[in-house]
């Protein structure tokens, strides 16, 4: 100790009033009393769950459930399976809005966001209207207004639209063939696998070839040819050696509805819907924001170079705004995730919705089904910032 | 872990925990060290703060009368809007079988009906609030089950309605019984015993079905009205209440089976024997004035009645009304004020309102139905 004091503070000082001990002394302090906080609330809580007779503990994951979930992406039935089960499902059905939410709000916004400084007059104004109109009304009102005004609308399923080839749509969704896959779709599959590993490797020639020769090779048509391509000839393959690897069922009209085929719920869709349109628009402000910060000398540089006004957006403007775009970008995301959990008001079982709905109130213990909902929600987004933040590295400005 | 690091950290400065106490302040410091221990009593109290007020229910549970007479109002959880047993009326006053209930135990206790808090509860949040103390009685058409009665800290000390599952289809579906719904959707409401009943029916039945839940009754019921479900399902009394709202009732038919038993009654947080016994008493107390033809237009006739059981049960003979924590005149009160249970039946739910429901299981059990008030004695 005395050894410390006398490296640390030259002139004989006092330990105490060295600001470094000080210091992490009142880090040191908090750290106790958070952790005592948590300990004490944690202890008393079941305490008071215990004296109240109410049953606490998780063991309620392996009890049978005992009620029925409308979209289930995996096979799940009130008989045999269990709250952990349900809660399982409502986390996929999550995280299925919220991927593709993501994708629909990206290609949106993006494309709204540079359409609002287009130099078109009509162009930019119907874009600013879109913003304007989309990001000041709140999300409920919007998820209810798809809901009920759009989808609701629809018709009964006697008197579906019918779109041909097995396609039709009413109030309780949309209906199309579902594929039925034969033992030997594997190998469908397995030439989808080739030609995305093909594309992988085509381009990073190309990409070399190009730094060494100047020379461009057509990447997009040939990605295209190996991705979609290899499996289409595959499938044609098997078809005429007599195998049949891919067939489809079909929706027929039942006594009440479509049966069979495959059901997209209108709450999916409106769900879907409102947090796209929705977070396209402030996604739309963060790229034009973007746009914005890169200089005007670029875009002039780049038109003297020859390039065109497309290609200028696409090679020079575009990867300089990323920069400016990722971090709002990535909180955007982090938005549409949580919103999702608004799906709870029309019926869409999400995770909150499954699990902090009826899960919770069948079980009766709230306080397990509310801190695995935050830690969920938690963990979601905390993979996403990382997932993103590897993003905005790779985009960042590389030294040379 | 992060305890560990820091303590660590801490001796490794030559710091340690106790070091705090002997403190010797040279005078410049004086200021500082008034700051450093304002600090600490800050800590101090919002430590103690949170601790005290995060999960402080626990020490009250025997106390939900004290709290009510205390409050000056009793809190009731009732149904966001069910016609017949909690809905507010066109000049916002809550009406209906549970809410009388309600007003039953404020007359009971305040000698004034209108002593109550009303707070719509949706069926997936009533019982987190009755547990967390939100509410002192849940008076919300629920359902008494083994695992509520035993796992969820509630008791149920009364059944205010008997009452079974029951669906409800559009007519021009042409679908006569529940038994030929296979393959339709159904709304519901999740959360509910309902929720539970319709997959055991559905899969005791060998039928398939697509469920479409929702988190209040009003948005079930819009989603069904809207044509999202073929059919709607919830307890046979809510069928009929729900029907009014539709945009045209004669549409809609209730179809005939009823496909579970749903004993509806108050619930209270368990452990709190007192309270419990007092909202048993006051369901008896109106369910025995109409036994003895006790009603609110006449019992202050019948205050001056020689027949013994209507004595002890208006309080001029025992201590009946002591034993609960009342005056002895608290049945009086009550069927002064509200009706026995008979009169709350017929105004709310029976001939004297829109549902036109009739008493069938509820009718006494001298009338071959299920109410049996219990003896006061």
């Amino acid at each position: 100790m005395q050894t410390v004091v006398s490296q640390t503070s030259p002139p004989k000082k006092s330990v105490l009033y060295d600001p470094k001990v000080r210091g992490v002394f009142y880090q040191a302090l908090l750290v106790v009393v958070v952790t005592y906080l948590f300990y004490v609330a944690t202890t008393n809580a079941i305490e008071n769950l215990q004296r109240a007779k109410i049953a606490s503990g998780f063991g309620f994951l392996d009890v049978t459930a005992g009620f029925d979930i409308s979209q289930t992406l995996f096979q799940f039935s009130a008989a045999g399976s269990t709250y952990g089960e349900a809660f399982l499902i409502g986390l996929l059905n999550t995280l299925l809005v919220s991927a593709i939410g993501i994708v629909f709000a990206t290609i949106l916004g993006f494309t709204i966001g540079i359409a609002r400084l287009s130099s078109n007059w009509v162009v930019a104004k119907v874009a600013m209207v879109y913003v304007e109109v989309l990001r000041n009304i709140p999300l409920l009102v919007q998820l209810l207004f798809w809901y009920i005004a759009v989808l609701g609308s629809l018709p009964h399923p006697r008197n579906s639209y019918e779109f041909g080839a097995g396609f039709y749509l009413n109030a309780r969704g949309l209906f199309m063939p579902r594929p039925l896959y034969a033992s030997d779709a594997w190998l469908i599959a397995a030439a989808f696998l080739v030609g995305l590993v093909g594309t992988f490797i085509y381009r990073r020639w190309a990409w070399r070839r190009q730094e060494q020769t100047g020379e461009q090779a057509p990447v997009g048509l040939v990605s295209l040819g190996l991705i979609l391509g290899l499996p289409v000839a595959t499938w044609l393959v098997l078809t005429l050696a007599g195998a049949n690897p891919i067939g489809v069922e079909m929706p027929e009209r039942g006594t009440f509805n479509l049966t069979g085929g495959m059901q997209i719920l209108p709450e999916f869709v409106a769900l879907l819907l409102g947090l796209s349109t929705y977070t396209a628009a402030f996604i739309a402000e963060v790229v034009r924001a973007g746009i914005l910060a890169v200089s005007r000398g670029q875009t002039e540089a780049a038109g003297s170079l020859g390039l065109t006004p497309g290609q200028t957006l696409r090679l020079v403007v575009i990867p300089q705004a990323m920069r400016v775009i990722i971090p709002p970008l990535t909180s955007q995301y982090l938005n549409l995730t949580k919103n999702s959990s608004l799906a709870v008001a029309i019926g869409y079982p999400d995770l909150v919705q499954v699990f902090m709905g009826t899960v919770l109130n069948q079980t009766g213990q709230a306080i397990e089904v509310i801190v695995i909902t935050m830690g969920v929600y938690l963990t979601i987004s905390l993979i996403t910032s990382y997932f993103m933040n590897i993003y905005n590295r790779r985009v960042a400005i590389v030294e040379r | 872990m992060g305890l560990d690091a820091a303590s660590i950290e801490a001796a490794r400065n030559g710091h340690t925990g106790d070091s705090e106490g002997s403190i010797r302040e040279p005078p410049s410091r004086v200021d500082t060290v008034g700051e450093y221990t304002n600090m600490k009593k800050a800590i101090a109290a919002v430590a103690f703060g949170l601790t005290a007020g995060l999960f402080a229910t626990g020490a009250s549970a025997q106390a939900t009368l004290n709290g009510v007479k205390q409050k000056g109002y009793l809190v009731c959880g009732s149904n966001t809007g069910l016609a017949g047993f909690g809905l507010p009326d066109a000049q916002g006053n809550w009406t209906g079988l549970d809410v009388d209930l309600c007003r039953a135990i404020s007359a009971a206790i305040f000698d004034d009906p209108s002593k109550v808090r009303f707070i719509p509860l949706a069926a997936k949040d009533r019982f987190t609030a009755l547990q967390s103390g939100e509410v002192d009685v849940l008076s919300r058409n629920s359902t008494h089950t083994m695992s509520r009665d035993t796992q969820l800290g509630l008791d149920f000390p009364a059944i205010n309605y008997f009452d079974g599952q029951g669906f409800m289809v559009r007519k021009k579906l042409g679908v006569s019984s529940a038994k030929e719904l296979n393959g339709a959707s159904i709304c519901t409401q999740q959360g509910t015993t309902t929720e539970l009943n319709l997959a055991d029916y559905f899969r005791a039945n060998n039928m398939k079905y697509e469920v479409v839940a929702f988190a209040t009754s009003d948005e079930t019921f819009k989603a069904y009205d809207s044509g999202r479900c073929d059919a709607f399902t919830t307890d046979a009394s809510g069928l009929y209440a729900e029907r009014l709202r539709a945009s045209n009732p004669d549409d809609h038919v209730v179809l005939p089976e009823i496909i579970s038993k749903e004993p509806l009654g108050p619930a209270v947080r368990h452990g709190d024997d007192q309270w419990g016994d007092l909202v048993r008493w006051t369901h008896m107390a109106m369910l025995n004035a109409e036994e003895l033809g006790v009603t609110k237009a006449n019992v202050d006739q019948m205050r001056s009645s020689d027949n013994p059981e209507i004595k002890r049960l208006l309080g001029t003979e025992g201590k009946f009304g002591e034993s609960i924590g009342l005056t002895n005149d608290w049945a009086y009160r009550i069927i002064k004020h509200v009706g026995n249970y008979g009169e709350a039946f017929e105004r709310n739910v029976g001939e004297g309102s829109r549902l036109k429901i009739n008493r069938g299981q509820n009718a006494l059990w001298t009338k071959g139905g299920l109410q049996y008030g219990i003896p006061v004695r």
